[in-house]
């Protein structure tokens, strides 16, 4: 219990300084965007409204108060680029609602190909005595973790869509329409994410499980009679999966990162694109709050590793 | 590698062959390529790969060969100079750092650990999003996120040699703290030190195409690996090799950087 009490503490501690660098970046440092919402023929009583309006003339440290009030409260601000109608301004949280579950969609579908594809791999490959086999896989890792996930993401769409047409590049529907023909559209990106991902966490499990084998408990549990089926799942496995859970953290980690650049591949509507978009329009409220969004992602991520961690190993204190 | 008459094992031998194929092409792409990169030409737009142009042609005409070759001079000048920045700034803080300790230790590494879990490319944006894009400042914002896993390596080097005999020694013997660090401590890190630069090299050319994929690194008419990619995925269909020609330039590069680097560790272990 002192543990998490202990986590959860820098946890909160994490998250307020990460919100106050966000907002130290991308609040107080743009300075002055009126002018560029307006443009350059608004008159001063204009630009004084809105400034008053998006309360650039308070003091900084109370709109940082009120920006966290309004973060946590589900106000997100407004958009500087994207306006809902002539008079009125996009609210932030208007415009990532509908991008979100793409985004999480696609993440959800990228881990599970991960844990499920990798997990069996990587046990196969360390039973494997033949050399053949490890010559094998140590090229294919070797080669998918040289291909950028964008190139990955250019073949899996000449492949699958172009050469064998297992779906229309381009043809995204959206998750409200048709939730099965959007999942069957997903699979292709999350492939193009896993795949680089694959080999190396099998390429991990691997080498933790062959550290494991050699080591004394393995063959005690041999000596007096465990069958390989069990030495090898209840004992080697269980003992190497532990550094493969830290390591799938940072796999999610790099997951959410891949997805900002295959939304782009694949023309997905998800928060990574909406990110990019926003960062060549210099739209600050909206960098603001998704990278601040990633970063809470992120962040708790590894927190959860930490406490998997503790479950699964009760000596870590 | 260095002086013995050993032979080279295959990873080294691949990597060099490799790399300097990518290294010669690039060098020989800044003063002359077999076509002008943007010269355009109605009457052989899409062209396949042929004798005339080795990796066809692209949607304005232009030739794709000519073009990786200038895109591979700009990603290698992006990622040297990033790789020159990082380096030297990680290796200041590094030694200053793991040498001294104390106050500055504590909030660099604090910085660096915190830094450390969060994928490159999301830095990268953060940074590039509060600059601006362009290719300036994707060197100066790479630069930045490259930075803290040197000093990371650095420093723990220098907290390895700090107490050695020798530095111990030289202390007693009232040289001047900037020796020790520089001339002393330094030269003796090198063998670690470069197999990170590689690995950073490797990461920096994923990032900078990354980022010119992206649309926000080196900007056209500019070629750049990243930014052909981009344009090639909309005629993934009828001009396929405008894709996979810059494409497998990148795979290439960064295999053939991976052998190398792996050679370069094997080749060590075994001396």
């Amino acid at each position: 219990m002192k543990y998490l009490g202990k986590k959860i503490i820098t946890l909160i501690m994490t998250l307020f300084l990460v919100s106050a660098a966000a907002f130290l970046a991308f609040q107080i440092i743009p300075g002055d965007v009126v002018s560029s919402i307006l443009g350059t023929e608004a008159t001063p009583e204009r630009e004084e409204a809105l400034r008053e309006e998006l309360g650039f003339n308070d003091p900084p440290l109370v709109r940082y108060g009120n920006w966290v009030a309004g973060v946590l409260q589900g106000d997100l601000g407004v958009s500087y680029r994207y306006s809902k109608n002539m008079t009125e301004m996009m609210p932030v949280a208007e415009l990532i609602g509908d991008k979100l579950p793409v985004t999480l969609w696609l993440a959800a579908l990228s881990l599970a190909l991960i844990v499920l594809v990798s997990i069996p791999l990587g046990v196969l490959w360390a039973k494997s005595r033949s050399h053949a086999v490890d010559a094998f896989f140590g090229v294919v890792t070797q080669m998918t973790m040289a291909v950028p996930s964008f190139f990955l993401g250019i073949l899996v769409t000449w492949l699958f869509g172009i050469l064998l047409k297992w779906f229309a590049p381009g043809g995204y529907v959206s998750y409200r329409e048709d939730f099965t023909g959007f999942l069957g559209y997903l699979m292709f990106p999350a492939i193009s994410i896993a795949l680089p991902k694959i080999a190396m966490t099998a390429r991990f499990l691997r080498n933790s499980m062959l550290t494991e084998m050699g080591s004394d408990y393995v063959r005690t549990a041999r000596s007096k009679g465990c069958g390989e089926q069990r030495v090898m799942y209840g004992h080697v496995l269980r003992n190497a999966m532990m550094p493969v859970i830290t390591f799938l953290g940072m796999i999610v980690a790099e997951i959410v990162a891949g997805s900002i650049v295959v939304e782009q591949v694949f023309g997905l509507p998800g928060i990574g694109r909406l990110l990019i978009s926003s960062i060549s329009t210099r739209d600050f409220p909206v960098v603001g709050i998704l990278i601040l969004y990633i970063t809470f992602v992120v962040i708790f991520v590894y927190f959860l590793v930490d406490i998997l961690y503790k479950v699964v190993d009760p000596r870590i204190s | 590698m260095k002086r013995s008459g050993k032979r080279w094992n295959k990873y080294l031998y691949a990597g060099v062959v490799m790399t300097g194929i990518a290294v010669l092409l690039g060098v020989v792409g800044f003063f002359w390529t077999p076509y002008s990169t943007t010269a355009m030409s109605a009457s052989e737009k899409f062209s396949g790969p042929s004798l005339r142009h080795l990796f066809g042609t692209d949607n304005f005409g232009r030739d794709i060969f000519s073009r990786v070759m200038q895109g591979l001079g700009t990603t290698m000048v992006i990622s040297s100079l990033v790789v020159l920045f990082s380096g030297m700034a990680g290796i200041l803080l590094g030694a200053v750092t793991g040498y001294f300790g104390g106050v500055l230790d504590e909030a660099v590494m604090r910085i660096t650990d915190a830094l450390n879990g969060f994928p490159s490319i999301l830095l990268t944006l953060v940074v590039i999003s509060l600059l601006g894009s362009g290719r300036q400042n994707v060197i100066i914002a790479m630069s930045l996120v490259f930075t803290p896993s040197f000093i990371r390596i650095v420093r723990g080097e220098f907290i390895r040699l700090r107490d050695a005999d020798y530095i111990r020694r030289a202390r007693m013997m009232g040289v001047r703290k900037i020796r020790i660090l520089f001339i002393h401590i330094l030269p003796n890190i090198f063998s670690v030190f470069w197999v990170s630069v590689m690995i950073g090299f490797n990461n920096a050319i994923l990032a900078e195409s990354g980022m010119s994929y992206l649309g926000i690194g080196v900007q056209p008419p500019d070629a750049s690996l990243g930014n052909m990619l981009s344009d090639a995925q909309g005629y993934l269909q009828s001009a396929p090799w405008c894709a996979l020609a810059p494409g497998l330039t990148i795979v290439w590069l960064v295999l053939g950087f991976s052998l190398f680097s792996e050679g370069i560790r094997r080749q060590g272990d075994l001396a």
